[in-house]
């Protein structure tokens, strides 16, 4: 063929090998890299647990002691003083449970109903109310949190003047924060759903003369009903995990969770955080593993 | 148009074969209201109150004024540039970090590891972020597991401070925000046709040659998604310069929070806000514009 100088060159030929080898090598090695930074925080953490010392880099041997403490009912929160009952810490479990319940009830309601308007229906205003529909997806939480703080310090201030009722933040103002920012996740996940949904199902139905409360409830919700649980699944997640808005938006004797915990590490940070991290850890790998399960069973059945 | 009622619409339920207007008001109503009162307008308020100036209590009272966006961008113009600094370098190492893992992954054979593999970028992502920081906390600190590695092995005869520094909570928001990145450049490598690689080969050209010409650009959209996820909370964060910033790693988040409350200044905490937002609007616009799969 061609004597062109740069045809078939030996330096040529080893220098795209030495990069295939150094690409494959960087391609194995980097996933490694990661896989350890993401979870070697995590082992420690849980490993640091069983500890018996308080430090989290001295290994002092193996203990079940905080744990103990913690089912024991005393948290050692650093000096005597601090010492505190771990009925708090399920006090704030509790809240923040009660609060993603009831959170996740009403925007899952809200939020399918908005997906299936949407999807289905043609009015003005459609193309918008999606895209604002984004809104509080991409919105940080911390505008999010202070624009409602500031909303409701107005609000309460007028209902005061006008009717003398002192209205002040606690888990109403928690939950409709939550609601707020769950409407528009449920939303997205069901319509995501219903975008892979076969509209002649539904025609078949009508055709076979069922009306459409039949139709919905026959053939619409058991096809969206994986959707509908993924959605809540999130909007449960979410707020139980939620610091940022929570914080500007509660009020005395409503601490949750996140709350409690962001509480421990600014201020007593008790040996025993390590446990009760790793027990969260646990909790949230059960629920998630479990979420997932449930959602892979729900997706066959939607399918088949 | 199918009919979809729920039972709470019940006056034009059995209506047969059209769904009235009715159904589609009762659909959209609750939801919309909720969004507009609960999630518009009082976005409506924190713009109106940035114009203000402060009151008793810290509190927005007339006459508008420019002066909070003026100190937002004196004053505090440091921060918004450590902010966007540390945004950004943190979004970039996540792209650096995330890259190869997200194809790794996506090149993996059986669906299985794919998955595996996959559930292990989630799953730290769904332990509680505050958990999580503390984690990354403790490997940091004075007296943590790093310093005392790199003093055992004696890279360091003393421990040196690492938590409390800007770099610090760069880590830290790498930390949290990494599966942003991977996913949708996982997304992105799984939809590649890998003929056009093959035939780049055939064509001579190396494998450096073939991912600049050829893999990135056609994964650029996941790139572009996953750098705005990133970038997006991380300019917004609070926890992670909370906890790990100290005074040298503050960033807009904190500054707006510590408007708030006691002796704050909530006209000064809104323009502060209005920033912020503006910021995430440029980063929405570009993934409008550049970051979109067709597919998605």
């Amino acid at each position: 063929m061609s004597a062109r100088p740069n045809g078939l060159n030996k330096g040529r030929i080893r220098r795209d090998l030495a990069i295939r080898r150094t690409g494959r090598v960087g391609v194995w090695l980097s996933p490694f890299v990661v896989y350890l930074f993401l979870w070697i925080p995590i082992l420690v953490l849980v490993a640091f647990s069983f500890n018996d010392s308080a430090s989290i880099s001295v290994w002092r041997g193996f203990t079940t002691r905080w744990y103990e403490n913690i089912f024991n009912n005393t948290i050692t929160a650093g000096t005597e003083a601090a010492r505190f009952q771990t009925g708090l810490l399920l006090r704030a479990l509790r809240n923040s449970v009660m609060v993603a319940g009831v959170a996740t009830i009403v925007s899952t309601a809200l939020g399918t109903m908005l997906a299936l308007a949407i999807a289905r229906g043609r009015f003005p205003g459609r193309k918008l109310l999606d895209s604002v529909l984004y809104l509080p997806v991409v919105i940080p939480d911390i505008t999010q949190g202070v624009s409602l703080a500031i909303f409701f310090n107005i609000i309460f201030a007028f209902v005061q003047q006008a009717f003398g009722v002192r209205w002040t933040p606690g888990f109403a103002t928690i939950i409709i924060a939550h609601v707020a920012f769950n409407i528009s996740y449920v939303a997205i996940v069901v319509r995501a759903r219903l975008a892979g949904m076969d509209p002649k199902l539904e025609e078949a139905g009508r055709d076979l003369g069922a009306n459409p409360f039949q139709t919905f409830w026959r053939i619409t919700f058991p096809n969206l009903f994986p959707g509908v649980l993924a959605g809540a699944l999130l909007a449960f997640t979410l707020s139980l995990d939620d610091f940022v808005i929570t914080f500007f938006n509660a009020g005395v004797g409503t601490t949750t969770l996140p709350l409690f915990v962001y509480g421990m590490l600014k201020q007593r940070v008790p040996p025993e955080i390590n446990a009760i991290s790793a027990l969260m850890i646990l909790a949230s790998i059960l629920l998630v593993g479990g979420s997932l399960i449930l959602q892979q069973r729900g997706n066959r059945q939607g399918r088949g | 148009m199918p009919a979809e009622k729920r039972p709470t619409a019940p006056p034009r339920r059995r209506r047969s074969s059209v769904e009235g207007r009715g159904g589609l008001f009762g659909l959209l109503t609750p939801g919309t209201l909720w969004i507009i009162v609960f999630f518009l307008l009082p976005l409506v308020f924190v713009a109106v109150s940035s114009f203000m100036s402060r009151g008793p209590g810290g509190q927005p009272v007339q006459p508008w004024t420019l002066d909070q966006y003026e100190r937002t961008f004196t004053t505090f113009g440091p921060v918004l540039w450590r902010s966007l600094r540390i945004a950004l370098v943190a979004t970039v190492f996540c792209l650096v970090l995330g890259y190869p893992v997200a194809f790794f992954i996506s090149r993996r054979r059986s669906p299985g590891v794919r998955m595996m593999l996959l559930f292990l970028v989630l799953l730290p992502f769904w332990t509680n972020f505050l958990v999580r920081t503390y984690a990354l906390i403790t490997i940091l600190q004075r007296d943590g597991l790093l310093n005392g590695v790199l003093q055992s092995l004696g890279v360091l005869a003393e421990p040196i401070q690492m938590l409390f520094t800007p770099g610090a909570v760069m880590l830290g928001l790498v930390y949290g925000y990494l599966p942003f990145m991977i996913l949708p450049i996982y997304a992105s490598v799984e939809a590649l046709d890998f003929r056009y690689v093959e035939a780049s080969n055939d064509l001579g050209a190396n494998d450096f040659t073939t991912f600049w010409r050829v893999i990135f650009p056609l994964t650029l959209p996941g790139v572009i998604a996953g750098s705005i996820l990133v970038f997006i909370p991380a300019i917004g964060a609070y926890i992670t310069p909370d906890l790990m910033g100290g005074t040298r790693g503050l960033m807009i988040g904190n500054l707006i929070q510590s408007q708030f409350g006691g002796r704050g200044n909530v006209p000064l905490g809104s323009a502060i806000s209005m920033v912020l937002l503006a910021l995430v609007f440029v980063s929405v616009f570009i993934y409008s514009r550049w970051g979109q799969r067709e597919d998605a």
